[in-house]
């Protein structure tokens, strides 16, 4: 299986290239250029970082071929930023727009006398009906590192808690996302990504 | 419920991990990328690396030790020892590693961890503080003083000062070491670890003088670690993190258990 992982610039994408490769993924890295994007059979969409760094997705043309690609049922991954990127925008850089995708805005976590960012590792409670997330149980833990996050929807498919529950997974038909790193989350995050690289269409071969 | 994380830590001397008492009498203690990937299926929350040596010359061999510990590893791995530019940290990434963990470097200029942390976020820059209790300070805990050189070489800093104009600058976490404690086995310092981990907002790493559960529990409860750094205590079959963590679920600390 092919997976075009998209580079924009927002820390370093080793560890998620290692993974896809490990679970035998032919990984392909792009940049600006949008031809890999045309013929994607699937997408991640990593990132550490600002919120603002989505904004070489809208300066390259990116966000419009991604948009585009998701149209069309390719299977796509964001992680962590790449995953608030598929949201309206972020408290974090309120001029930046994200995709969209889902209606919500994400924002940072509430004051309290918790630290943040939240650093470590926390448990997932996973919708039943969630694809990524099959035959991850409950209380299984992943490895975060943020600060800002999603709330909870009807899109969510996995809510953890710290400080409030918020949207540790998002998904909708084709379009996923988590913001815990699963490259950096042992057993449980190897298996989140086996599914997206099995995920197919449902109703098709 | 998010879990207090327990961190192997593997220090490396040419390409080999070695355990001594405070840098001398070094013994070997195996192959980095092995004993990684056993404290990772033990059960390890995250892996630091850290060339104590840090020659110029050993540059090349670090790098190739952190690409194959890096290779099988799927927890957090965090490299320092040597990293002096934004441009060492660069090839400490590209070579696999998540986080880099800056000292003396970042003493002497404290903006490489705003230079770190501006490319690879701030998620990935952990400023690690060697540091002594000072008797003669107002607060021998708060302004314990900081030091470079494996504990040799006092900078004329306070932790806590230092702590916060780390966090200031965009480090991710604090790895504090209790000079005090540090080989001793007989406990991490918890009112150390305690005044910085109050002072800051963003995660700290309580390392020296690990010896027993007890200790663990400790430092977590008392010293308000966000994770505890054990070296020592899983060389030579001492104990596992598998075992180190059941025990600590039984005392109550909510730690993630291997499956």
């Amino acid at each position: 299986m092919r997976v075009t992982v998209i580079d924009y610039k927002a820390g370093n994408l080793t560890s998620v290239l290692k993974a896809l490769r490990h679970l035998g993924a032919e990984v392909e890295v792009s940049d600006a250029d949008l031809a890999p994007i045309a013929s994607a059979e699937r997408i991640v969409l990593p990132g550490v970082g600002h919120f603002a760094a989505t904004q070489y997705l809208d300066s390259t043309g990116l966000a419009a071929a991604i948009h585009e690609a998701i149209g069309r049922g390719v299977p796509f991954l964001g992680i962590c930023v790449g995953m608030q990127w598929l949201y309206a925008g972020s408290t974090e850089a309120p001029d930046q727009a994200g995709l969209g995708h889902f209606p919500e805005q994400c924002a940072r976590f509430s004051d309290s006398h918790e630290k943040v960012p939240h650093v470590g590792w926390n448990s997932l409670e996973a919708k039943a009906s969630s694809r990524l997330l099959a035959g991850v149980k409950l209380g299984e833990f992943v490895y975060f590192t943020h600060s800002y996050k999603a709330p909870v929807s009807a899109d969510t498919a996995a809510i953890t808690q710290y400080i409030e529950p918020f949207a540790s997974a998002v998904e909708r038909e084709n379009v996923m996302g988590v913001q815990f790193h699963p490259e950096k989350s042992g057993e449980t995050g190897l298996k989140i990504l086996r599914n997206f690289l099995a995920w197919e269409r449902q109703g098709m071969a | 419920m998010i879990t207090k994380r327990i961190i192997a830590c593997l220090d490396v001397h040419g390409g080999r991990v070695v355990k001594g008492v405070q840098f001398v009498d070094l013994i070997d203690a195996g192959d980095p990328a092995t004993q990684a990937a056993r404290h990772a299926g033990e059960g390890a929350d995250e892996i630091v690396l850290l060339d104590i040596t840090a020659t110029h010359e050993g540059r090349a061999t670090l790098l190739d030790t952190v690409r194959r510990t890096a290779c099988g590893l799927f927890v957090p791995f965090c490299v320092g020892g040597g990293i002096r530019t934004a441009g060492d940290a660069a090839q400490v990434f590209e070579a696999g590693a998540d986080k880099v963990s800056v000292n003396s470097a970042a003493l002497a200029d404290p903006n490489l961890i705003d230079a770190i942390g501006r490319s690879f976020g701030a998620q990935a820059v952990v400023v690690a503080i060697d540091a002594r209790r000072d008797p003669n300070a107002e607060d021998p805990v708060r302004d314990a003083e900081v030091f470079v050189q494996g504990g040799r070489k006092p900078v004329g800093r306070r932790v806590v000062e230092w702590a916060r104009e780390a966090e200031a600058r965009g480090a991710g976490e604090i790895l504090l070491t209790s000079m005090d404690s540090d080989g001793t086995r007989a406990g991490f310092d918890c009112e150390l670890t305690a005044a910085v981990s109050e002072a800051v907002g963003i995660p700290v790493i309580a390392s020296g003088g690990a010896g027993t559960v007890s200790h663990f529990t400790d430092v977590f409860a008392r010293g308000k670690a966000d994770a505890a750094l054990a070296a020592s205590i899983f060389h030579f079959g001492i104990s596992s993190a598998r075992l180190l963590k059941e025990e600590l679920a039984r005392e109550g600390i909510s730690v993630r258990l291997p499956c």
